[in-house]
């Protein structure tokens, strides 16, 4: 067997595993899972309407994706995507609303501000990292409680009592008319595009610049780039910045994009958690992140249509889209199993 | 070279699924013409829930009852051109799920719940030919009904309630986050405390969230361990660990003095506890009435688009619940003393508690 | 004779590569067979069919006479096959006895009873010398300890067969001497030996018998006693290796590496450099011989800017390169082979070309404004990889996937292509064949006929007598006597780095000669 239909196999086969397992599930539990899955299917690419909205879902995804992968390729774990991304929401969200500058400037500056702010949120963990050994894993979760009741409190500061922020300005918003005619009226908005040029930047520093290969280096062997002269502490906190910075970019999409505003939470969004799934799938390269963004996302968004149409309870939902998900990490465990066994054979 | 494999197995997908997608445009569109509209004369009604989801034990539990009452008396089925209901996970979902029930062709669609107020917003800005309904939030489009409530007013019964019957003279009040609904509940329960007895402290503590049972529990433990007696809540899914405290109490000792104050829909049933029940009464706020009766309101052409209807213990859209003999004869009669007084609007009950 | 184990003709293939072909190997009862190779020979794949990890393509196994086809490890145990791993699998914060039983402990209604295989661990220490405690715990005991549970395993679980895989490399020289007599001591009871190693004197120590191998194919058996090093090393390598490193006279010029009463701390605070002196010359090569642990590493860490200098100065070509950023003293004229290749020297995880692209990636040529250009760390990379004989299938593979003496050549390879006016080079040449050692030491050579300064650091006595032309003796973090290797001799050396002056170690070694009569 080829090393390349090894490689397309794997993936199509786990994702049979995972709709034949789900199957299992929807029919055990008394509902009909060809009608279930021609749902799902209508759910995602059924007409131009759930097209919009299943882009749009996966636009957040890529870039909560890409803040993880990117940490991770330096060698350090951010937990804290979810946070960062909420304080650029906030971020965004505010600078959207409290100023009015024509559309060239107001919308670049929205998302400068949601990646500044995110990028702060990734400065701290970094800098505690490089400068104290204090574990970037707990920092980071406890930012992310931090940045959730901090960004409540700035948002009832900033709405004089109330519980949401006011409606930004059309001058700073990602939606289109044109978009949103062409998918009848979704939310899609050109965030995708943001996230896509994010996907190449991600590229870009890694595989074509010098900063890239440091942060590669550190993240493999932090002791030989010390020895080859790196400065790991700037390369630490510079990694956590980027990743901050392509999160809260995440929480710019929800901002200007899908909300226009931003509500009081009760909790997390999940985005920046499902992020770590995304960057996992996508073995952490840019590329990869598409694709494991754009399964999550298709499957999220489209998991909302199985009730609507087929009516599978969405707790039953919820379980045959986690069993296609993990039948899909699994085929990733394979494919890793199968190029480990045969770098053996090689070493031998 | 796998991944970029991937990707183009991916826009492959992506591209397949945009051609598909335009027949499937087609489709519907043909079906609106010609086989959509079995019933022509039947009026439709379907409610998106909230992130609390349908099963809440609250608001989105009480407006899908108000649906499915209407339905059964207009002889409905679940289902297009019938009755549904959507419920939301993520907040992201509450337009396409708003769309979802549009492009289904229901007359009348709900959103339950303050949260989604933007969404109903946009989606009645772009299909300004249907008729939708908002619970707890206050919209201007001609499209839209908001449906409110006088929580104030249900809390301020609930307050002279728990005045006549604390032993410590300590009751504690908590609430889900600090929004405009919720506050209507707590002004109105200190109004309703302090027209009792106003040297009464009431303990006031907000969970943060509306679905932490454990955040309720804690704030409930604390409280009665500082000898209140009586909980009012307000807070969703997070009051259900209010009620767990007090019921663990009752069970460790039979003989305990705790109360808790549903909110609502009639929480009876979970406060029972064995033979005993720590269930003193509930503040029912009848979304239900409220959404049957702007179902009925539109089946007959009087929709109520643009217009904010409010409802209060005046026209039993707010109302104390049977304490089925928790609360004495005594104290019921001062609680009906003050609800016609409320309802003849001798009492104005404040909206905003006071600024501190 | 009888044989106990006979691997007739074996032949195991991976893929398209064999990685033993026609190999014979006949263990006798009661003899300390060595399993000779360089690196990536084929002697692990080998032991591994022996022990049922592998199935052979080719070839058949006989035990005690029978043939037998070995499907897994368990069969082996069952046989009386135990294996001493190179790398302990033994668990740290378990006791010496719950690790021996640790995958079929005996029961006692139910629970594990700890106490009979205490006593039965006991006793086999005893009979074989072991003197290990059996509640020890792992974590609490040394390396040689640790292997010795290891041997304990084997023999509890009743191995009359026992393969020894490199069991020397992580001992020390003392504890070599010990494993020496534990081996014989199994010997003597009954026990037969195979023992895997590429150490030449180890095998002249210790083995009955050796089988020599050469890039997977089987060279043949020969005895001992009947046989020398330099013609083991002939067969292994297959050419003629020279011991006594080839060099001529050295001319040394000015002065590049000067280091003033320098003080370096470890990373608790303790002073491992007290105070040392220390001059390097163009055209030279300085030896550092000193036991582990007094003050070498810290005194590398110290003048390559990976460690602060608590107090004194250091120079390279006269600059005052006291801490200076890491960078700015290589940038200085300073090339270093780290003592740990895989920790400091290379990115496991890289390519074998961005590792060559290591220590100049962030200047032009192979990046100009923050852009690299890997075209051009590929090109390098090839040269490299030629001009030091890299043995990989290519620049794109991963470092971690080529031989220790690779990696190690490729390190060089990165350093000396700088053209550094010194060159550092730390334990270079440890866990490595002697074509490999050979290799580095000409190379270290070259550099200094180039008119280079090289600063040698090693804990082997004979690498620091071959290669250097002058000796600095590091005791407790000063250099305690600078000698030339021409006019010393090893046990002088020897009694110097153990702390002893000079004049003292003239004086002990002549009343040794009294005492021994050699």
């Amino acid at each position: 067997m080829s090393n390349r239909f090894i490689n397309l196999l794997v993936p199509i086969i786990s994702i049979i595993l995972g709709l034949l397992v789900g199957a299992a599930v929807m029919w055990f539990s008394g509902y009909d899972p060809v009608a279930g899955y021609i749902a799902l299917w209508n759910g995602i690419f059924g007409d131009m309407y759930s097209i919009g909205e299943t882009i749009r879902q996966i636009s957040p995804y890529i870039l909560a994706g890409l803040a993880v992968a990117f940490a991770f390729r330096s060698g350090l774990f951010n937990i804290g995507v979810e946070g960062q991304l909420i304080v650029g929401w906030f971020a965004a969200a505010y600078v959207g609303m409290a100023f009015e500058l024509p559309k060239f400037i107001h919308l670049p500056l929205a998302l400068i501000a949601a990646a500044l702010a995110g990028a702060l949120w990734g400065l701290i963990p970094g800098i505690l990292k490089a400068t104290l050994h204090v574990h970037e894993v707990i920092v980071t979760i406890m930012m992310n409680y931090i940045a959730l009741h901090t960004v409540n409190a700035l948002i009832k500061a900033v709405s004089e009592g109330g519980y949401k922020t006011e409606k930004i300005h059309q001058t700073a918003s990602l939606r289109s008319e044109f978009l949103s005619n062409l998918t009848d009226f979704s939310t899609l908005h050109y965030g995708i595009f943001v996230a896509l040029a994010m996907v190449a930047v991600m590229w870009f520093i890694l595989e074509k610049t010098k900063t890239g290969f440091e942060l590669k280096s550190v993240g493999f062997n932090d002791h030989a780039s010390q020895y080859a002269g790196m400065n790991v502490k700037k390369n630490i906190i510079l990694s956590m910045v980027v990743s901050g910075a392509f999160a809260g970019l995440g929480g710019a999409m929800e901002a200007l994009g899908t909300f226009g505003n931003m509500v009081t939470r009760g909790g997390f969004t999940g985005i920046g958690f499902d992020g770590i799934a995304v960057a996992l799938l996508g073995a952490n390269t840019p590329l990869g992140v598409i694709f494991g963004a754009s399964l999550f996302g298709s499957l999220k968004y489209g998991a909302g249509n199985m009730p609507n149409e087929a009516g599978v309870p969405i707790e039953i939902v919820s379980i045959v889209i986690a069993l296609i998900i993990f039948f899909v990490a699994s085929g990733y465990i394979i494919r890793v199993l199968l190029s480990k066994m045969k770098k053996k054979k090689e070493a031998k | 070279m796998s991944k970029r494999k991937f990707g183009l197995v991916l826009s492959m997908i992506l591209a397949a699924g945009t051609l598909l997608g335009a027949c499937g445009t087609d489709k519907a569109k043909e079906k609106e013409g010609s086989t959509s509209t079995p019933k022509e004369d039947t009026f439709s009604i379907a409610m998106v829930t909230d992130t609390g989801g349908v099963d809440d034990k609250s608001f989105n539990t009480s407006a899908w009852k108000g649906i499915q009452d209407y339905g059964k008396e207009n002889n409905l089925e679940k289902g297009d051109g019938g009755f549904d209901y959507l419920q939301s996970k993520e907040d992201a979902e509450y337009m396409p799920n708003l769309n979802k029930l549009v492009q289904r062709d229901f007359d009348l669609i709900y959103g339950i719940g303050y949260l989604l107020k933007e969404s109903i917003e946009e989606v009645a800005t772009q299909r300004p030919d249907n008729k939708f309904a908002l619970v707890d939030e206050v919209s201007d489009l001609p499209n839209i009904a908001s449906l409110m409530f006088k929580e104030q007013e249900g809390s301020f019964l609930a307050g002279v309630a728990a005045a006549h019957m604390t032993k410590s003279g300590k009751i504690g009040f908590v609430g889900g986050m600090e929004i405009p609904v919720i506050e209507r509940f707590e002004a109105g329960f200190l109004a309703g405390v302090a027209a009792v007895k106003p040297e009464l402290k009431v303990d006031v503590q907000y969970t943060g969230d509306f679905a932490k049972a454990e955040l309720g529990k804690a704030l409930a433990n604390r409280m009665y361990s500082t000898g209140v007696d009586i909980i009012f809540h307000a807070a969703g899914g997070s009051g259900t660990g209010v009620f767990a405290e007090a019921k663990e109490r009752k069970k460790a000792d039979p003989n305990a003095y705790v109360w808790v104050i549903g909110v609502d829909s009639d929480q009876y049933e979970d406060g029972q506890i064995g033979d005993d029940n720590i269930t003193l009464t509930s503040m029912l706020k009848r979304v239900d009435i409220a959404v049957k009766n702007t179902a009925e309101l539109a089946a007959k052409g009087e929709f109520p688009g643009g217009e904010v209807t409010t409802f209060g213990l005046a026209d039993e859209g707010i109302a104390l619940a049977d304490s089925r003999g928790a609360i004495p004869q005594d104290v019921l009669d001062e609680v009906a003393k003050y609800t016609k007084q409320i309802a003849d609007g001798e009492i104005e009950v404040p909206e905003f508690k006071a600024k501190k | 004779m009888e044989y106990v184990i006979e691997m007739l003709n074996i032949r195991k293939e991976f893929g398209n590569f064999v990685a033993n072909d026609d190999i014979t190997l006949q263990l006798k009862k009661g003899e300390i067979h060595a399993l000779l190779g360089e690196n990536g020979a084929g002697k692990s794949t080998l032991m591994n069919v022996l022990f049922g990890l592998y199935q052979p393509e080719g070839g058949e196994i006989k035990v005690r006479g029978k043939a037998t086809a070995i499907t897994d490890p368990n069969v082996a145990n069952g046989l009386g096959i135990g294996m001493v791993h190179q790398h302990f699998m033994l668990v740290e914060n378990l006791t010496v006895t719950e690790n021996i039983i640790l995958g079929n402990e005996p029961k006692k209604m139910g629970m594990i009873n700890v106490k009979d295989a205490a006593k039965k661990v006991a006793e086999i220490s005893k009979l074989y010398g072991l003197d290990v405690d059996p509640y020890a715990k792992i974590e609490d005991i040394s390396v040689g300890m640790q292997q010795r549970v290891e041997i304990l395993k084997t023999l509890y679980r009743g191995a009359e067969i026992l393969i020894f895989d490199e069991p020397t490399a992580s001992l020390t020289p003392q504890e070599i001497n010990e494993l020496i007599s534990i081996m014989k001591k199994l010997i003597e009871e009954g026990k037969s030996i195979i023992i895997i190693t590429h150490k030449l004197q180890e095998i002249m120590d210790v083995s009955d018998r050796v089988t020599i191998i050469r890039k997977g194919k089987g060279i043949g058996t020969v005895i001992t006693s009947e046989s020398n090093p330099v013609e083991l090393a002939t067969l292994m390598v297959g050419r003629q290796v020279t011991f006594k490193t080839e060099k001529g006279p050295s001319y040394p010029a000015e002065e590049v590496l000067r280091i003033e009463n320098l003080v370096v701390e470890d990373y608790r605070g303790i002073q491992k450099v007290k105070g040392l002196n220390l001059s390097v010359r163009k055209g030279e090569i300085v030896g550092i011989a000193g036991i582990d642990g007094n003050g070498q590493s810290e005194l590398i860490e110290a003048v390559a800017g990976l460690r602060k200098v608590k107090s004194g100065k250091v120079f390279i070509d006269s600059k005052d390169v006291t801490g200076k950023k890491p960078r700015e003293i290589t940038e200085s004229g300073l090339g270093h082979i780290p003592q740990d290749r895989h920790k400091h020297g290379l990115v496991l995880d890289f390519s074998v070309g961005y590792n060559v692209a290591l220590q100049t990636y962030y200047k032009e040529p192979l990046s100009k404004k923050g852009i690299m250009n890997y075209k051009l760390v590929s090109k390098k990379a090839k040269e490299i990889i030629e001009m030091f004989d890299v043995r990989t299938q290519g620049e794109h593979e991963l470092a971690r996937s080529l031989s220790g003496g690779n990696q190690q050549k490729l390190i060089i390879g990165r350093e000396v292509d700088r053209n550094p006016e010194l060159l550092i080079a730390a334990l270079p040449t440890r866990g490595l064949d002697v074509g490999a050692i050979e290799f580095i030491h000409k190379r270290l050579i070259e550099q200094r006929d180039n008119g280079k300064a090289v600063l040698l650091i090693s804990f082997e006595l004979d690498e620091v007598m071959n290669v250097s032309d002058r000796i600095a003796v590091i005791y407790d973090g000063i250099i305690v006597d600078t000698v030339i290797p021409t006019e010393t001799t090893e046990q002088q050396l020897g009694l110097l780095m153990a702390g002893q002056s000079r004049d003292k170690a003239a004086v002990t070694l002549t009343e040794g000669d009294d005492n021994h009569v050699e």
